[in-house]
């Protein structure tokens, strides 16, 4: 078997007293879309940053085709393009300006037209950086990042802020990169991104790796169960939810009950039952079927976004 | 070098397309030489010619502010860290900036010689050779200055208060709006110790024609010193991020950007002839001694 492309091996990095990364581990093969899913603060950042070369970690290893990115200069810029959470460029610098002055920094180039039209920027080829809209700079930021034909491709947070309708303009490109067989690394705190894009997730929450594996893998861990958000009129106190027919799980999260249950229809049953009973009323209820989300909360106890 | 070149041309486009900068760099340096020149010129040509030296010196000087403002504020926006993943370093990035600037100088300069010619009657630039030589070496000095500032400063408030401080003492200290010789002595001491005294004397007298040739070589000897070791030391201590603050131990290395002059300023006050020249050449232009044979290209 091949050496991974990407090895992370037990990387811990602190700012002053918080500690940001308490030990991540993992690998990323060749040609796989790896993402890293954890809320805000989790460390995504941090670890993609150390792969890239920015940060340097107080302790553990990295490598990206087995070259160290903090020391491997050049060689390894050459080897990787890269989507930092937030790109700035000049104000006025024209759109092909910025592919063309990038693409001049590197060996291997692509073509900038090409990449122009890939990136449906052709129409703002003149348009100078501050004219763009959100959406047109994050395609602009994932052209530059393939002006080089890298074999490795970081993106971080590549949609975040940005409508569904850009954010799907967003996964097309990230999936065209996993037909190329480029090897890509994204984070992210989007569920469906994560769920759509990925060939396998690390979760990741206080500085820790807390699940890894395929989306559908990680998503037996809930194990047939199906997640039941209800809002009542009147706050329950006494963990009676929690002794419905069927439910595995529930907790509650800003008013919002969370059931996960075995046998949703029996459990809706009983929740009116129950109701009814102590004269309180449903507000809403809704029914997911199980996803990333609920292997989250099962191995926190808090949601992705909180 | 090819990353200097492309860095270089992009950001003499960006300029271009700067009215702030257009207005720093070419309407200001013009509106102090019609003000000079219609306050102090006395209708002379030997002023006039003073007078567009000064002139020059400040359209030169003005390279360490503007260049030190961009840099941290492409730091501050982040832009220097999308720069940062590319294989570039902190040479090409600092190189660019100062090679730009020194492209975007030669226009202003021509410009205001031939404000001088034209509208001033300006007959005799002096010594040519001596002006493009001073301007050259000036330009890469106080660009590689307004590096050093960027990089020792952590925001662009610091920035500008540093650069306002520098910037006053360069202007009225070197003389570059007063003339030297008309300092009480310790204080024409004192600016022997300045960057800005070596360009402004030096250019003030080429412009004349009364430089001599070892007073320009010291000039150029001192200003090419300032910038390699000021433009090493940018290099040692350049930033990308924005969070990222320089450490104490590296503003020491600032001091060492300070050295040559400190050494330039002694020797010229232990042994050098540097006032004494300033003096006499004043005198000339002043009309109280006569100029000597071989002028103005002494």
């Amino acid at each position: 078997m091949s050496e991974p492309v990407i090895q992370v091996e037990n990387l811990y990095k602190s700012y002053g007293a918080v500690q940001a990364l308490r030990g991540v581990s993992f690998a990323v093969e060749q040609g796989e879309v790896f993402g890293l899913l954890g809320p805000n603060g989790a460390g995504k950042t941090t670890t993609i940053e150390i792969l890239e070369g920015m940060r340097t970690p107080d302790a553990g290893r990295a490598r990206v085709c087995g070259l160290d990115p903090e020391r491997s200069g050049e060689k390894f810029k050459e080897t990787i393009g890269a989507v930092l959470q937030s790109t700035s460029l000049p104000d006025k610098i024209r759109v092909k300006e910025a592919i063309d002055l990038f693409a001049n920094f590197y060996r291997e180039r692509a073509n900038t037209d090409d990449l122009l039209k890939r990136f449906q920027l052709d129409e703002k080829r003149t348009a100078f950086y501050n004219q763009l809209s959100g959406g047109q700079k994050q395609r602009l930021a994932l052209a530059m990042a393939l002006v080089n034909n890298p074999q490795v491709v970081f993106l971080d947070e590549p949609t975040a802020g940005l409508d569904p309708q850009v954010r799907r303009e967003i996964y097309d490109i990230i999936e065209q990169m996993r037909r190329e067989k480029k090897t890509v690394l994204l984070t992210t705190h989007y569920i469906e991104e994560a769920e759509r894009l990925c060939d396998r997730v690390a979760i990741i929450d206080s500085g820790k790796v807390i699940a890894l594996g395929s989306p559908r893998e990680l998503k037996q861990r809930s194990a047939g169960t199906t997640r039941i958000e209800v809002r009542l009129a009147r706050a329950l106190t006494d963990g009676l939810l929690a002794k419905l027919d069927g439910v595995a799980d529930c907790r509650e999260f800003d008013g919002t009950y969370v059931l996960h249950s075995s046998r949703p229809p029996q459990t809706i049953v009983a929740l009116v039952k129950q109701l009814e009973a102590q004269n309180n009323e449903l507000q809403s209820l809704e029914m997911f079927s199980p996803s990333l989300e609920d292997v989250f909360i099962e191995l926190t106890g808090r949601r992705l976004r909180e | 070098m090819r990353n200097t070149w492309t860095l270089t041309k992009v950001r003499l486009r960006l300029a271009m397309r700067n009215k702030m900068f257009l207005f720093f760099s070419l309407v200001m340096p013009l509106g102090f030489l019609f003000f000079f020149a219609a306050i102090f010129g006395k209708g002379s040509p030997a002023w006039i010619g003073y007078i567009l030296g000064a002139i020059l010196t400040m359209t030169v000087m003005g390279s360490f502010w503007g260049l030190s403002v961009q840099l941290v504020m492409f730091r501050e926006q982040g832009i220097l860290r999308r720069f940062r993943l590319a294989p570039l370093g902190a040479g090409p990035m600092l190189a660019s900036s100062i090679l730009a600037n020194y492209i975007m100088l030669i226009p202003t300069v021509a410009i205001e010689m031939t404000v001088c010619r034209w509208t001033f009657h300006l007959k005799d630039f002096g010594n040519i050779w001596q002006i493009f030589l001073l301007i050259t070496f000036g330009s890469v000095a106080f660009s590689s200055l307004g590096l050093i500032v960027a990089s020792v400063t952590n925001t662009m408030q610091e920035t500008q208060v540093i650069n306002q401080i520098l910037w006053t003492g360069f202007l009225f200290l070197s003389g570059a709006t007063v003339p030297l010789a008309t300092f009480p002595l310790w204080l024409q001491r004192c600016s022997l110790f300045m960057p800005a005294t070596y360009l402004a004397t030096g250019l003030e007298f080429a412009a004349t024609g009364l430089a001599t040739r070892r007073e320009i070589v010291t000039d150029i000897v001192a200003l090419s010193i300032g910038f390699w070791v000021a433009f090493e030391v940018s290099r040692q201590i350049f930033r990308w991020e924005p969070e990222a603050k320089v450490p104490g131990r590296a503003k020491l290395w600032v001091l060492a950007a300070l050295v040559p002059f400190l050494i330039f300023g002694a020797y010229e006050n232990i042994r050098g002839q540097r006032l004494a020249q300033v003096h006499q050449d004043f005198q000339i232009l002043s009309g109280r001694i006569p100029a000597p044979h071989s002028s103005p290209n002494r």
